[in-house]
């Protein structure tokens, strides 16, 4: 299949592009099909659809930006979820209101834009100082150490001593596990006259965007959530973009050689360790970006969105696509989401509709005794009640999987040059007998 | 003169980290003898703070032995290590309960072990006093459970993928980890509940007033017994030789021919072993059981390893012992939330100034 | 005569180090080693080498397996950091700099065993070797002006890996990974990426294993090509033949130490090097 995959997007018009058109395609056809079948009204399937393309969407970034430190630099980082957090944390503490209300926690005001690019370099910032010293060492030491690392930057987050703080007479807080509140969501302000109340009454481009969607059914929430779920794909592209264009290049060819061997890279007059400091603020400040954008949904953040078992996630998503291939991440984050994360909870509701399985058993004792005659609902009904455990079941197992027979994901083995130009393209000559493959 | 002061100046330019641990340990020891000259911490607060460090210290070295004959004789970090601490947790205390309960309690809640179902910590009263044959019981299958799991996992999951490399088999042991956790809470369900009960009896240090219950000093003399075990064997027989061989130079083992699977498979077994009967012995000490816990532990394990220096097993007793005492110790100096922090970080200093460990020089296993 | 060459060529390198030449400017050799001991646990590898080697030469380095040869290598590159004595790059220090530090200052080795990248084309590991490449910095491959030039500087660095794959005869092999190359043909791309560094010294390690005579004929020739132009080589080899038909001088190292530095005749007939081969059962 994955060489058959890689055909396909050399068939395909458009090429990678429309690889990717095509797997979000197929999952907007079977999530489509499955709200269907469950019956969704016209504002359920927008915003099942909505949900799909948002996480496919925040996985893909992710994704992208763990592929530039593993796929391409061999950069372990299990940390990634202690990078976001900072990012994220760092973008809402520097936007805080000065005197914010009762309950609410003090920032330094500043605004959105400023706060967002603090948040990254933050991210990145943190990434040199656990990169600095870090990246002389074999992997699997960074892998430990990223991940405590990102323990670390969790609990300190989660501190009750940091709750509320001052530095040099300015007042800061983390909200320890309460967690922070974010800024408003800038979208808001395109649809309502007060950004920070959907009940105030719509701006001239919310009343025709309602107007216009809620003929067919969608309500205002599904509007407003799906434009900022098309800036996300509209970042999706922005880092592939970026990141085609480091990984193809000279710096990106230094990148794969330190992955292969990086002797050979510093006997060849290459200083790696330069490369792999860069590499890793790059990979750590997309994460910060990424932690902003996802989170940027919501209304407040907490040290609980940043356990390490998201950094395992978005690993689980590169490997389905393919480390070391921008493409084969973003793929990897819509299917991941498509079929590990959102799929069960999808099938889960279209069984429980359609085969009554009456009340499920309260425990799995309960649930297994029935066996001893031959009565598998009530095993299956607990098993469809405790989905979301079942789901990191499957989730490790696809990871074993994909290691044991698929390393290199769905995609197969692809050939992904490290160059500004076409290295095939020999010149001074007339094109060569067998040389006309590449395109 | 000048060869001192230039060695001086290497030192301090090559290992700044090393020379500012060393600076901050000599604050930190003298700063704690200042406080117990003023009386800000007592010696009854400074010997419970020992006292829990050792305990927990020394389950986390038991774990780490493990832990650390894998990474050395696999050559991978293991992250499925604190799963296998649960799962042999969860295996032995189900035998326990089954057996402490029998006629009181049904067998089906027996087995959940109140995490899910009715049976309830108080009514079933396990504890070494009260059911000291299902403790046993219980500990004996949870060191076997520890084999067989570690037998089971090695088969299906890292044996096919000998050979391949370190992190190849670092991200299935994720995979294994993430599986085996969410079974766990998929059986027995997400809760943290009670296991032990019954009242215990303890024992009072005369003089400082320290207390030690049954289970703490069940669990110190379980730990160095089976830590004492593993001495003997890797010491006095010739599979531990070859196990110790194979722990210094993987390579070198396979060239001179000792047989290499049945070494794994010796791994696997001790390993396995220890790593249950720590699991046990945890619950056994804190009286609470959850799906997680093995997990929120595997970080310390590895700083203790890591301390020890990779591969060796008294490194990791030690090792052990030190990111024990130091954690609950650090408790002087900084608030409580910051303890696992502390001891990240401390590991993190030790990867980056002496990654072959801080005791490696002293001994080698 | 040729004994007491050999013998005084040796003896001149340890004299300059014990009394001191160096204090005066010294002879900006292309490369100039003195001392040189590296330790592994209770072997020493490498005992107290020293030797030069002379401006555009086809220096031979011999000796019986684990003389020590591609460990002197590993201390001049930087590869390992050598235990004592002092390593000269026409006149400058290079003694322990990184293995970058010392190919950027124009000395290139190559791996024993070639060392290629196994999962990049052939065509895009000599591409990684040139020196000083415009995209190597992060924000001129990315912005949209800079990156102008650096696809540009990309065409014509295309250009001359092109070329090298066509004078090492696997061109044809291109967009083939690396990792499926065999033995010799490695060894080929191992010298093609070593060249495009534009390098005044080579430090070639057993360049010819496994490469077909014809080849081997013509690599020995573009060779002396490029040491017309002012390249300097020291090679190593086991081939006998090649080394005396082809370098003008040899060293022979045996038990890590320097043994023997003369002219390929007088080594033929030197007895410590005919006992060093002959108690190694070479
Ligand atoms: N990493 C190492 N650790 C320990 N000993 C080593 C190491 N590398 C080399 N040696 C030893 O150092 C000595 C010199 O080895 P070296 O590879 O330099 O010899 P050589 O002259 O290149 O031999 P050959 O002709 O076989 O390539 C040998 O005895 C070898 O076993
Ligand atoms: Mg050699």
């Amino acid at each position: 299949m994955g060489v058959s995959a890689d055909r396909l997007s050399a068939r395909l018009p458009g090429g990678d592009g429309a690889l990717i058109l095509a797997v979000f395609l197929a999952l907007y056809a079977g999530f489509g099909l499955l709200g269907v079948l469950l019956g969704l009204d016209a504002n359920g399937l927008a915003s099942t659809l909505q949900r799909i393309t948002f996480f496919a969407a925040v996985y893909a970034l992710l994704a992208l930006a763990l592929n530039l430190q593993w796929g391409y630099a061999g950069l372990f980082n299990i940390g990634v979820a202690g990078f976001m957090a900072v990012g994220v944390y760092t973008m809402a503490m520097l936007t805080a209101p000065t005197d914010p209300g009762t309950g609410g926690l003090p920032g330094l005001g500043l605004p959105l834009p400023v706060g967002i690019v603090g948040g990254m370099l933050a991210a990145a910032l943190v990434g040199a100082l656990a990169a600095l010293p870090a990246l002389r060492l074999k992997a699997d030491y960074l892998a430990i150490v990223t991940l405590a690392l990102s323990e670390i930057i969790r609990i300190v987050y989660n501190s009750t001593s940091l709750r509320t703080f001052s530095i040099a007479g300015v007042d800061l807080g983390t909200g320890g596990s309460q967690g922070l509140a974010l800024p408003t969501n800038p979208i808001n302000a395109l649809f309502y006259s007060d950004a920070r109340s959907p009940a105030s009454p719509p701006t001239a481009l919310g009343e025709a965007a309602f107007g216009l969607f809620g003929a067919a059914g969608v309500q205002h929430t599904t509007v407003v959530d799906w434009t900022y779920t098309l800036v996300l794909v509209v970042f999706v592209w922005l880092f592939y973009r970026l990141l085609s264009r480091v990984g193809n290049s000279p710096f990106g060819r230094v990148l794969k050689a330190i992955r292969e061997d990086e002797l050979v890279a510093r006997s060849l007059g290459k200083d790696t360790g330069r490369f792999k400091i860069k590499t890793f603020m790059l990979g750590c400040a997309l994460m910060g970006l990424g932690g902003i954008l996802w989170q940027g949904s919501q209304s407040y953040v907490s040290p609980n969105n940043f356990l390490p078992i998201l950094t395992f996630y978005i690993f689980i998503a590169l490997i389905i696509g393919g480390s070391g291939s921008n493409t084969g991440s973003v793929i990897g984050g819509a299917l991941f989401v498509g079929l590990l994360f959102e799929g069960p909870t999808f099938v889960r509701r279209l069984v429980a509709q359609q085969i009554p399985l009456g009340d499920a058993p309260d425990t799995f004792v309960a649930a297994v005794e029935p066996l001893a005659s031959l009565d598998v609902t009530p095993l299956l009904a607990y098993a469809l009640g405790n989905l979301a455990s079942l789901r990191f079941v499957l989730a490790g197992v696809v990871l074993v999987y994909f290691v044991q027979t698929r390393p290199k994901g769905l995609l197969g083995h692809r050939k992904e040059i490290a160059a500004s130009v076409d290295l095939s393209e020999r010149p001074n000559r007339p094109a060569r007998a067998d040389g006309g493959e590449r395109r | 003169m000048a060869d001192t002061y230039s060695r001086g100046k290497r030192v301090f330019v090559e290992r700044p980290l090393e020379l500012v641990l060393l600076t901050v340990g000599v604050a930190l020891v003298a700063d704690l003898l200042s406080k117990l000259a003023n009386g800000t911490v007592t010696v009854l607060t400074l010997s419970i703070f020992l006292k829990d460090g050792i305990v927990i210290g020394l389950v986390i070295g038991l774990a780490g032995v493990g832990l650390s004959m894998t990474y050395s004789i696999l050559n991978f970090a293991n992250f499925a290590h604190g799963e296998y601490l649960t799962a042999g947790a969860f295996a032995g205390w189900v035998a326990t309960y089954l057996v402490a309960g029998a006629g009181t309690v049904s067998a089906g809640d027996l087995f959940l072990l109140g995490v899910s179902g009715g049976a309830d910590a108080g009514t079933v009263g396990a504890s070494v006093f009260s059911t000291p044959l299902a403790v046993l019981v219980g500990f004996a299958v949870a060191v076997a459970f520890g084999v067989a799991l570690a037998l089971a996992l090695d088969r299906l999951v890292y044996r096919p993928m000998r050979g391949q490399g370190a992190i190849s088999l670092l991200i299935a042991s994720i995979g294994v980890a993430l599986a085996l956790r969410y079974l766990l809470a998929f059986v027995f369900g997400t809760s943290r509940t009670g296991i032990t009960g019954g009242t215990l009896p303890t024992y009072t240090v005369p003089v400082i007033d320290l207390i030690f219950n049954a289970h703490e000093l069940a669990l110190v003399a379980a730990a160095l017994a089976m830590m004492g075990g593993v001495h003997l064997l890797l010491r006095r027989t010739k599979l531990g030789k070859a196990m110790r061989a194979m722990a210094d130079n993987p390579d070198l083992a396979r060239v001179t021919g000792i047989p290499t699977e049945r070494v794994v498979r010796a791994t696997w077994i001790i390993g396995g072993g220890l790593t249950g009967a720590a699991g046990y012995l945890v619950v056994l000490e804190t009286g609470t059981i959850s799906f997680d816990y093995g997990w929120t532990l595997l970080l310390l394990i590895f700083a203790a390893v890591i301390l020890g220096g990779i591969g060796s097993i008294y490194g990791a007793m030690l090792g052990g012992l030190t990111i024990g005492i130091a954690s609950t110790l650090s408790l002087i100096w900084i608030p409580s939330d910051f303890t696992h922090a502390a001891a990240f970080a401390v590991m993190i200093l030790i990867l980056l100034t002496r990654p072959s460990g801080l005791f490696s020089g002293v001994t080698t296993a | 005569m040729s004994r007491a060459g050999g013998t005084a060529a040796v003896e001149r390198a340890a004299e300059e180090t014990e009394t001191g030449t160096e204090a005066g400017p010294p002879a900006a050799r292309p490369l100039r080693v003195r001392n040189l001991t590296k330790r592994f646990g209770g072997l020493t590898a490498v005992d107290g080498a020293s030797f030069d080697v002379e401006e555009g030469s086809l220096t031979g380095l011999i000796g019986p397996n684990g003389a020590g040869k591609s460990t002197t290598f590993d201390c001049i590159t930087g590869v390992r950091r050598p235990d004592g004595g002092s390593v000269h790059l026409y006149g400058e220090e290079i003694t322990g700099l990184p293995p970058y530090a010392v190919a950027e200052r124009g000395l290139v080795r190559t791996f024993q065993i070639a060392r290629e990248l196994k999962e990049m084309t052939v065509i895009e590991n000599v591409m990684l070797a040139p020196k000083d490449q415009r995209g190597e910095r992060l924000w001129r491959s990315v912005l949209p002006g800079p990156r102008r030039a650096v696809i540009e500087q990309e065409r014509e660095l295309r250009e001359r890996a092109w070329e090298t794959l066509e004078f090492f005869e696997i061109d044809h092999l291109a967009e083939e990974y690396a990792g499926n190359l065999s033995g010799g043909q490695r060894k080929l791309l191992e010298l093609a990426r070593a060249l495009l560094t534009d390098p005044h010294v080579l430090l070639l390690d057993e360049p010819l294993a496994g490469v077909n005579p014809v080849l081997e004929e013509k690599l020995l020739g573009r060779i002396h090509d490029l040491r017309a132009e002012g390249y300097t080589f020291l090679l190593v080899e086991h081939d006998m033949d090649v080394i005396m038909n082809n370098c003008e001088r040899v060293i022979v190292m045996h038990q890590g130490r320097v043994i023997a530095d003369d002219a390929p005749a007088a080594i033929m007939e030197d007895e410590r090097v005919i006992d060093a081969y002959l108690g190694a059962n070479v």
